[in-house]
């Protein structure tokens, strides 16, 4: 059964979402943006990126845990992500080497992790490091595995390229969203031709 | 439970407050109510504690906002609904019901008041009118429908 009030109150909600924008009262936006395996979910502060899950995660438990680690003052904006969503549409067509959209690092990871993370987004497209560079670089050349545990639970797969790491000796080793992904992203930054086709 | 993402809670209390709105003050001051119970609860969200009933914490402020609205109109007049005990709901603030929905045929009436005045639920509606509740929700809906058709006249 259709309420009655349907279309006011879809056009109440779009009022309030611009007036909570303009008054500074989204601590975090959230919106779908477009990928080659289907709508993907961003999530932003005002200090950065803080999320992007693939199309079959859960989205209400990661938005839950959001609310309960940063602030529970999320709302879905189209706005906040529009660049997410421009500079994925690029680098998704082979356009963009680099993302220029600023990471809220202190509300996704502290410590060892966030460490192996910075070190991550700092590896240029095309190129790979292994899971004992990422570990020696985030000061700790013995925890290999604790590194690879950080990538798996990479909260902002491809904008934190944590696909540009493998292991020791070639094998792909594992990804948070699947090896086909990872083998896929690493193919579109190799330019291998008919990829996108 | 901590606190949902205020959009989860945004989309389940919506469409509630706004008809509860429009039977307070009509549909043209709805909105307005509308934006300002949810920005006011946007800004209080973080310092509520988890747990809280959050559509009782909502209806409590769109009922503030509604008798906000009414005197901000000094407009404000009891219109009598024949056996509702519309106290039970309206108190402490004074009883004004927008004068469509006492013009509405009695059983639409009732169900709207019952379902938004005195914030029962559809069971407890139907209870109270000796019916069904799918029925109790067609005479909320059929009822929400003439108001719309009046406004929008």
């Amino acid at each position: 059964m259709n309420e009655p009030f349907a279309p006011e109150v879809a056009a109440a909600a779009e009022r309030f979402a611009r007036r909570a924008a303009r008054e500074g009262l989204i601590d975090i936006g959230y919106d779908e943006v477009d990928s080659p395996w289907g709508r993907m979910l961003a999530a932003a502060s005002d200090r950065g990126l803080l999320l992007l899950l693939f199309p079959e995660n859960d989205v209400e438990a990661h938005l839950r845990g959001l609310a309960a680690r940063v602030s529970p003052r999320i709302l879905r904006s189209a706005r906040a992500l529009e660049p997410t969503r421009r500079e994925l549409g690029e680098y998704f067509e082979g356009r963009r080497r680099n993302f220029d959209l600023p990471i809220d690092w202190d509300a996704v990871l502290s410590g060892f992790g966030r460490r192996v993370l910075e070190y991550t987004s700092a590896i240029p497209y095309g190129q790979v490091r292994t899971y004992r560079e990422a570990a020696t670089a985030a000061g700790n050349a013995a925890a290999s595995r604790a590194a690879g545990n950080a990538l798996g639970a990479n909260p902002i797969p491809i904008i934190v390229p944590c696909h540009r790491v493998v292991r020791t000796g070639g094998g792909l080793g594992g990804y948070g969203g699947g090896l086909p992904r990872k083998e896929w992203l690493l193919d579109l930054e190799r330019g291998r031709p008919g990829l996108l086709s | 439970m901590p606190l949902p993402p205020f959009q989860e809670f945004f989309d389940t209390h919506s469409a509630d407050v706004f008809n509860f709105l429009v039977t307070r003050v009509g549909p043209t001051s709805a909105d307005d109510c509308f934006q300002e119970t949810f920005l006011a609860a946007l800004r209080a969200y973080p310092g509520l504690r988890p747990g809280s009933n959050l559509r009782a914490w909502v209806f409590t402020i769109a009922r503030g906002k509604a008798v906000d609205a009414h005197r901000k109109a000094a407009r404000t007049r009891a219109v009598p609904l024949d056996g509702i005990e519309v106290a039970e709901a309206a108190r402490p603030e004074p009883v004004e019901v927008w004068e469509p929905v006492a013009a509405l045929p009695p059983k639409q009436r009732q169900a709207v008041a019952y379902r938004y005045l005195v914030d029962l639920d559809y069971a407890e509606v139907a209870r109270r009118m000796g019916t069904t509740e799918p029925a109790a929700r067609r005479n909320v809906h059929e009822g929400l429908k003439k108001l719309r058709e009046v406004h929008l006249r």
